[in-house]
């Protein structure tokens, strides 16, 4: 009899190398792309490595020939966001690596995402955080599953595993309601920061990472046309970003046991009530 | 001449505050058509109508989850073959416009907080910090719009919105719903539509009562830090922030929350800051409009009386 709960899973982590929100981002006047110079793993994306890693463990890991692949698209420092996935316990990297790709939206993402999940073969379960903390349109899970054909088990706030029946059972709030959803694999998966805790890199995490492989590949190599990714590929262009003005503090006040009626003259002085 | 459609989920003859909101902003067009799926009433076809809405495509509602939606958006695409689709901003409806737009190899722009007559999206960007002009460059583009961006302005159409049947294909769902649950109404304004909010964070120290207080006393909504809804003291659906709702509003007044970066990505575009802090070196009187050092047990009762009082 085969037991589905034995054969090892193929994840695929998707990792976004963001400019670190802790310092002022900035979007660059002459090419309206965001300053990446000072750059991390997206915080949001911790989220998804941790998931993944829960998954190919509750499978037996990578003894049981459980694979996590960090996968990015990003120049070339975006292999530091792979890195930390790697010595947090993923087990290889792939990172497509294009000038090309630069100034993708969305749409064009997704498309090269797709093309990067098919180049790696057989992946049952792609796991994403829910939304990049630079762009935050938190849509590319959603497109991945419609371009992939897989289950679109986006938004999670909890995520339970079935390993016998290689099914996933996730929560999700839609307005009014709190859902759970059920999905067998293949599948996306977009988790939250509510559906877990992400793991530190230890020492060992560490040393293992720098023996672990990771493999660049091109826009080329996917099969994907420069006309079909980056600026070029994009459904929608930006003509402008203007900085708004910073806001400033205003008045400031120590409370003499009379600040609430201070604060409701406040509001009536700015005509809020 | 550009046509647009506004897709709905559901559509009372109480439209919400961003239904009214999106239903200004499709007027703008030569025409708009609103699709929709679940079943609508004559109130509510009349109120399409006075923001000169002729036309409403329907389609039954669905009992899965996203996939007959975005086969219903598909096929209303198919039929008016708009240039702009406008939906709401919240992940449901994000995600519906994300996978028509991959369907359709076209562009999908979120976080709008204006859309010109000729598809020039005005949107924010690195929660915004900045303000970006974004445009479509295929002759289709789907746009999500926050709640709060333009003023409700129904056009005075006189006529009611004419409902026809849209035909929908059969689909197959690769996923199930198995559990689904309703969450109890508080009877405040919704947070993300909110004209005011008084959030609470750390500083409430398990007691959310002064904040719910003063927040019934202007009319206002609810919200909280994430250290306030991971503490389990208010549900997480009232977290503004990166990872909860984003908010507007004409006033968010914060008690007892520091300002950390993932808050402020949440709240910085108010219009008006007020904070209430006991610590003077708290990140958040950087941003705050008014800001006051004290303690918000003492403070915001006071002010909740104060308000009823000058009401009464
Ligand atoms: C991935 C990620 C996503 C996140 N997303 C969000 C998010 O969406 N929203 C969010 O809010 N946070 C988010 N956070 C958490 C964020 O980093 C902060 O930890 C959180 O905002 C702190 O909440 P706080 O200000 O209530 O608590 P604290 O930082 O502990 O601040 C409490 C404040 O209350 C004041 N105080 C205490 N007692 C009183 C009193 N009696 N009267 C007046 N003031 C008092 C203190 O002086 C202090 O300034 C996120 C973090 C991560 C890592």
């Amino acid at each position: 009899m085969s037991d589905a709960s034995s054969t090892p899973l193929t994840i695929l982590v998707l990792v976004k190398h963001v400019p670190d929100a802790q310092f002022d981002r900035h979007i660059d006047q002459s090419t309206l792309r965001m300053d990446r110079s000072e750059s991390i793993l997206s915080e949001l994306d911790e989220y998804a490595v941790e998931a993944a890693l829960a998954i190919a463990e509750e499978r037996g890991g990578p003894k049981a020939g459980n694979q996590v692949i960090a996968a990015t698209m990003g120049g070339p420092k975006a292999v530091g966001s792979i890195k930390k996935a790697l010595q947090m316990g993923a087990t290889s990297g792939l990172h497509l690596n294009d000038e090309t790709l630069a100034g993708s939206d969305a749409t064009a993402t997704s498309r090269a995402l797709a093309a990067l999940v098919k180049y790696a073969g057989n992946v049952d379960l792609v796991v994403t955080g829910m939304a990049s903390t630079d762009a935050e349109t938190a849509v590319v899970p959603a497109q991945l599953a419609e371009r992939l054909e897989f289950a679109a088990l986006t938004n999670a706030s909890r995520v339970e595993f079935d390993s016998a029946a290689s099914a996933l059972t996730i929560s999700r709030d839609h307005g009014s309601e709190s859902l759970k959803l059920s999905a067998s694999f293949p599948a996306v998966l977009s988790v939250t920061d509510q559906a877990n805790e992400p793991r530190y890199p230890n020492f060992r995490g560490i040393m293992a990472a720098k023996k672990k492989k990771t493999e660049e590949v091109t826009a080329a190599d996917l099969g994907l046309d420069a006309s079909a990714v980056g600026a070029a590929g994009s459904g929608t262009e930006v003509v402008s970003a203007e900085a708004r003005p910073a806001r400033t503090a205003g008045t400031v006040i120590t409370d003499n046991g009379q600040a609430g009626i201070a604060l409701v003259n406040y509001l009536a002085e700015q005509k809020l009530i | 001449m550009t046509s647009a459609l506004l897709f709905f989920t559901e559509l009372t003859q109480a439209p919400s505050k961003a239904q009214r909101e999106l239903l200004t902003l499709a007027a703008r067009f030569d025409s708009a058509t609103v699709a929709l799926t679940g079943d609508i009433s004559e109130e509510a076809t009349g109120i399409v109508g006075s923001y000169g809405i002729g036309r409403i495509l329907q389609a039954p509602a669905g009992d899965g989850f996203q996939d007959h939606e975005v086969g219903v958006l598909d096929a209303a695409v198919q039929t008016v073959n708009p240039q702009i689709v406008l939906l709401a901003n919240d992940s449901f409806h994000r995600e519906v416009a994300a996978r028509v737009a991959a369907r359709r190899e076209v562009g999908i722009i979120t976080d709008a907080i204006d859309v010109s007559a000729d598809r020039t999206v005005t949107k924010d960007e690195l929660a915004g910090a900045y303000t970006a002009r974004v445009n479509p460059v295929a002759d289709l583009v789907l746009v999500t719009v926050k709640p709060n961006s333009v003023e409700d302005a129904p056009a005075g159409g006189e006529s009611a919105a004419v409902v026809e049947p849209l035909e929908v294909a059969a689909y197959a769902s690769r996923l199930q719903v198995v559990g689904r649950e309703e969450k109890p109404a508080s009877g405040r304004p919704s947070l993300g539509e909110a004209r005011i909010v008084v959030s609470g964070g750390r500083g409430v120290d398990g007691d959310f009562s002064p904040v719910e207080d003063l927040a019934d006393a202007l009319g206002a909504a609810v919200g909280a830090s994430r250290a306030a809804t991971d503490a389990g003291w208010i549900d997480h659906d009232f977290q503004v922030g990166q990872t909860g709702t984003t908010v507007s509003p004409q006033l968010y007044i914060s008690a007892g929350i520091s300002g950390a970066i993932q808050q402020k990505a949440g709240m910085q575009t108010s219009k008006y800051i007020v904070a209430v802090n006991k610590d003077e070196d708290a990140p958040i009187f950087e941003i705050a409009d008014f800001g006051i050092i004290g303690d918000l047990k003492q403070i915001l009762p006071q002010a909740a009386e104060e308000i009823r009082r000058r009401q009464s």
